[in-house]
């Protein structure tokens, strides 16, 4: 019966003067510190890499050495050189939620369609102007796929922050002593809510910067799945998109 | 630097025994390799193979699993979408949380670990094994059927060695993701390499023991993934033929 | 059964081309109100090629898909060789029939050989005589042993057509069946490739559908010609000359094309007609020479391009066979059983 009483749990913002609001709004707070730096540094160092065709290797496999990364091991290795606490738990995330969004955003950029770069300088777009008003509006949705990939990551694992006594909704994971499993089924339900929430403002968002154009197209949407799950599209009898056939380089 | 005295039921003393402790142990400095290679018998090498089967297992229950499923989904088309939804809502509970949780209700046990582990594989394994039977191009299809292979045949001498490259690329994810979520199920009851790395935490903050379990997971994972990469290479010589051709 | 008499190529094993007939097929698909096919009936001599043609939606893939039970029948009855296809097993039936599709459909996780070789192994035949036959088809079709161990990815379109059609011959069926084999390869390699057709089918003699739009294609490839309108309604049913000569209506005069009569033309060589002697007025300068291969419509344009003058025509060896002229060539096209070129019925 605690998985009903956790919503009256819920409802009371919380138990023993801790309260709901307080331990979401820095888990909010330790997910966009630890995301901030991926994405600003991964889009960036992407978007320029892909346009430049520049150290493909490199930017494709990052991606597939980040995902075989266990969380806690991350973690475990920074513990002797940052102390223990909140830091090392942001660190460790930094550095786990920076592959997919780098190797999304190079490939994003990479694989647009050279024909459509091609026409695009031949009617005198300077590099700065292909690359932001071209590549970059057709590499939004793979773009996008990656950052909700880290986000969605970084959101699950700040709990580990509460190990630490760090903050976040982990406080209540990991204190069912002092908050009951109550505390704990209730955080677990906020954090399943704040996980979907956070891929809808984020779907929400791509949607706003999409150009109308492109907007809707099934066939990117499967595409971003598929490399969401790391599939190598088999056939080569198969037509194969962009995308998809990045995810081909990135599986060898 | 305080010593604590051994955890007794943690099946091998974490903390160095009283009065034979190194320098580098004293000063509690990044590596002892020294104490390390002493406790590697008794601590890091029974973990590494725990955390071993217990990933294996996982992973082997949640193949099966979302083999059936998928074959099943993929002959009727309505079993998708709710299993797909109860697989990612499972996929969404953190593992810190479900471990907690099922620790409160069925106890700090292996099984318990392994149902948890195995619910994590299921989106994945589902996922990919489903795109990749379907994922055989109309064409190839018509022609199997065309030329006399019945339902079944075509299932089993087409879509399925189709599949294998999907299915691989499922599995090599749903490994290494094993690996790091059985790291944190120690933190719930003490297993596998997590093990060493929370006895570490709650007895000080042990360096040594960090960085080696922390460095050994990491190892298994990188080995792991890249068997996976070898073995998809070697079941797919046609993908191979066209990297060459 | 067959009301004609037709020869069909049969070897020491036994049945290698089946008569095809088309009992007032028809087909509708649920939810629509207009059949696909209505009251489509034909027979097909066992060892010709038989050619379904007609405009975008005429149903000739569907009459086609119909024959192997890839799509069902709504009423009416498909006949190979005098036996029903309703009361047998859809994979049984597809065994006895070859099956070529445009976009070829070649298995890319097994090697060529293996590709050739799949409906022989599906009826149990032990592993050598598979791949005996396996080697016999890749020197039919002109690749190497080598080429068997590739893939199909390692191949070109043109070849991988070619394996397509070995494919559908391995297990020697009686009846084949074509949708657009050809369509989707460039126009030079599509010539050569029929070319090849042509002629293992002179060797092999077997009965088939084949299905194009390309009016040309089908002249040129077909024994008999099936020509469809939407509705899959047959308009006209008959060789190629004879379709050219006497088109039945308005709609297949335009489908054949206002050049009919040119088209007629290609079809029969100098050989095939009594030549002249030279003419009495003997102005030999610059005279021009064709030889007895080349079609009358080939002998035509040269004449045209020669003030109308008479053409001399030699064999092979160089001796002169005789000479051909406007007015023979005329003759030559009313000869063929009457019918003015130019009016349709």
């Amino acid at each position: 019966m605690e998985f009903l009483n956790a919503f009256v749990w819920i409802g009371h913002n919380g138990s023993q003067g801790v309260t709901v609001t307080g331990k979401l709004g820095q888990h909010m707070l330790i997910s966009l510190i630890s995301i901030a730096p991926a994405v600003a540094v991964g889009i960036g160092l992407g978007i320029v890499l892909g346009h430049l065709h520049r150290f493909s290797f490199l930017a494709i496999n990052t991606s597939n050495l980040g995902r075989a990364l266990p969380s806690l091991g991350i973690l475990a290795i920074c513990l002797p050189f940052l102390g223990v606490g909140t830091t090392p738990v942001v660190i460790a995330m930094v550095i786990l939620a920076f592959p997919p969004i780098l190797t999304n955003a190079y490939v994003a950029i990479d694989q647009v369609d050279p024909e459509t770069v091609d026409a695009a300088k031949g009617i005198g777009l300077r590099p700065w102007q292909v690359l932001v008003r071209v590549e970059l509006p057709l590499a939004l949705p793979l773009i996008f796929a990656g950052v909700r990939t880290s986000a969605v990551f970084v959101v699950a694992t700040a709990t580990l922050a509460g190990i630490f006594g760090g903050g976040g909704m982990g406080d209540f994971i990991v204190n069912q002593a002092t908050f009951g499993m109550e505390g704990v089924i209730g955080a677990t339900y906020v954090l399943i809510v704040l996980c979907f929430c956070v891929q809808g403002i984020l779907l929400l968002l791509e949607r706003l910067v999409t150009p109308v154009g492109l907007r809707g197209t099934r066939g990117r949407q499967a595409q971003t799945l598929l490399i969401e799950s790391g599939i190598d599209p088999q056939g080569p009898e198969q037509t194969v998109s962009e995308e998809v056939r990045a995810v081909e380089h990135a599986a060898r | 630097m305080m010593f604590l005295a051994p955890v007794a039921d943690s099946g091998g003393p974490v903390i160095p025994n009283f009065g034979k402790t190194s320098q580098c142990v004293l000063d509690n400095r990044s590596f002892c390799w020294g104490w390390f290679s002493k406790h590697w018998g008794d601590t890091f090498e029974p973990a590494l193979i725990q955390h071993i089967e217990l990933t294996a297992m996982a992973v082997a229950f949640g193949f099966v699993i979302s083999f059936a499923l998928a074959v099943l989904a993929h002959r009727h088309g309505w079993v998708t979408n709710p299993v797909t939804l109860l697989s990612s809502l499972l996929y969404t509970i953190p593992s810190l949380a479900l471990f907690e949780i099922l620790v409160g209700y069925i106890g700090p046990n292996w099984y318990m670990v392994e149902i948890a582990l195995t619910s994590y594989t299921l989106l994945l394994l589902f996922t990919n094994i489903l795109a990749g039977l379907s994922g055989v191009t109309p064409d190839v299809l018509d022609a199997a059927h065309g030329m006399g292979l019945t339902r079944r045949q075509v299932l089993l001498k087409v879509e399925m060695p189709l599949a294998v490259p999907a299915i691989i690329a499922g599995l090599r994810i749903a490994v290494v993701t094993v690996i790091s979520l059985a790291t944190i199920a120690a933190y719930a009851t003490p297993t596998g390499l997590g093990k060493p790395i929370f006895d570490a935490l709650s007895n000080g903050g042990f360096n040594t023991a960090f960085l080696a379990g922390g460095i050994l997971c990491v190892i298994l994972a990188i080995v792991a993934d890249g068997l996976f990469v070898l073995v998809q290479r070697g079941l797919t010589p046609w993908a191979s033929a066209r990297r060459g051709a | 059964m067959t009301n004609t008499e037709t020869v069909a190529a049969r070897t020491s094993s036994g049945l290698s081309a089946a008569p095809l007939e088309f009992r007032n097929v028809t087909k509708i698909y649920p939810g629509s109100s207009t059949p696909a096919i209505k009251d489509l009936s034909f027979t097909v001599p066992a060892g010709e090629v038989c050619v379904l043609v007609g405009p975008s939606g005429c149903g000739k893939t569907t009459a086609m898909r119909l024959v192997n039970r890839m799509i069902d029948l709504s009423s009416g009855d498909i006949l190979i060789d005098g036996k029903s296809i309703v009361g047998r097993q859809p994979s049984d039936l597809r065994r006895e029939i070859g099956y070529v599709i445009q976009q070829i459909g070649l298995f890319p996780h097994v090697n060529i050989l293996h590709n050739i070789t799949t409906v022989p192994r599906l009826l149990g035949w032990d592993k050598k005589r598979c791949e005996r036959r396996g080697s016999e088809l890749l020197e039919l079709i002109g690749l190497t042993e080598e080429m068997g161990r590739r893939f199909p990815s390692q191949l070109s379109g043109g070849q991988r057509q070619r394996v397509g059609v070995a494919r559908a011959l391995a297990a020697d069926p009686p009846l084949m069946l074509m949708d657009e084999p050809f369509g989707a390869i460039d126009p030079i390699n599509r010539e050569r490739l029929q070319d090849e057709f042509l002629r293992l089918q002179r060797e092999l003699r077997k009965t088939v559908v084949f299905v194009t739009h390309d009016i040309d294609e089908a002249i040129k490839m077909g024994d008999r010609i099936a020509i469809l309108r939407e509705g899959g309604e047959l308009v006209q049913f008959d060789t190629p000359d004879r379709i050219l000569a006497e088109p039945a209506d308005e709609f297949v005069a335009q489908f054949v094309g206002v050049d009919r009569g040119l088209k007629r033309m290609a079809l029969t060589t100098l050989a095939e007609i009594e030549l002249e002697p030279a003419p009495a007025v003997a102005d030999s300068a610059g005279e021009q020479t064709v030889l007895t291969g080349a079609t009358l419509r080939e002998a035509l344009s040269l004449i045209m391009s020669d003030s109308l003058r008479p053409l001399r025509v030699v064999d092979e060896h160089g001796q002169v066979a005789g000479y051909v002229s406007v007015e023979l060539i005329n003759k030559a096209m009313h000869n063929d059983g009457g019918g003015n070129i130019a009016v349709p019925r």
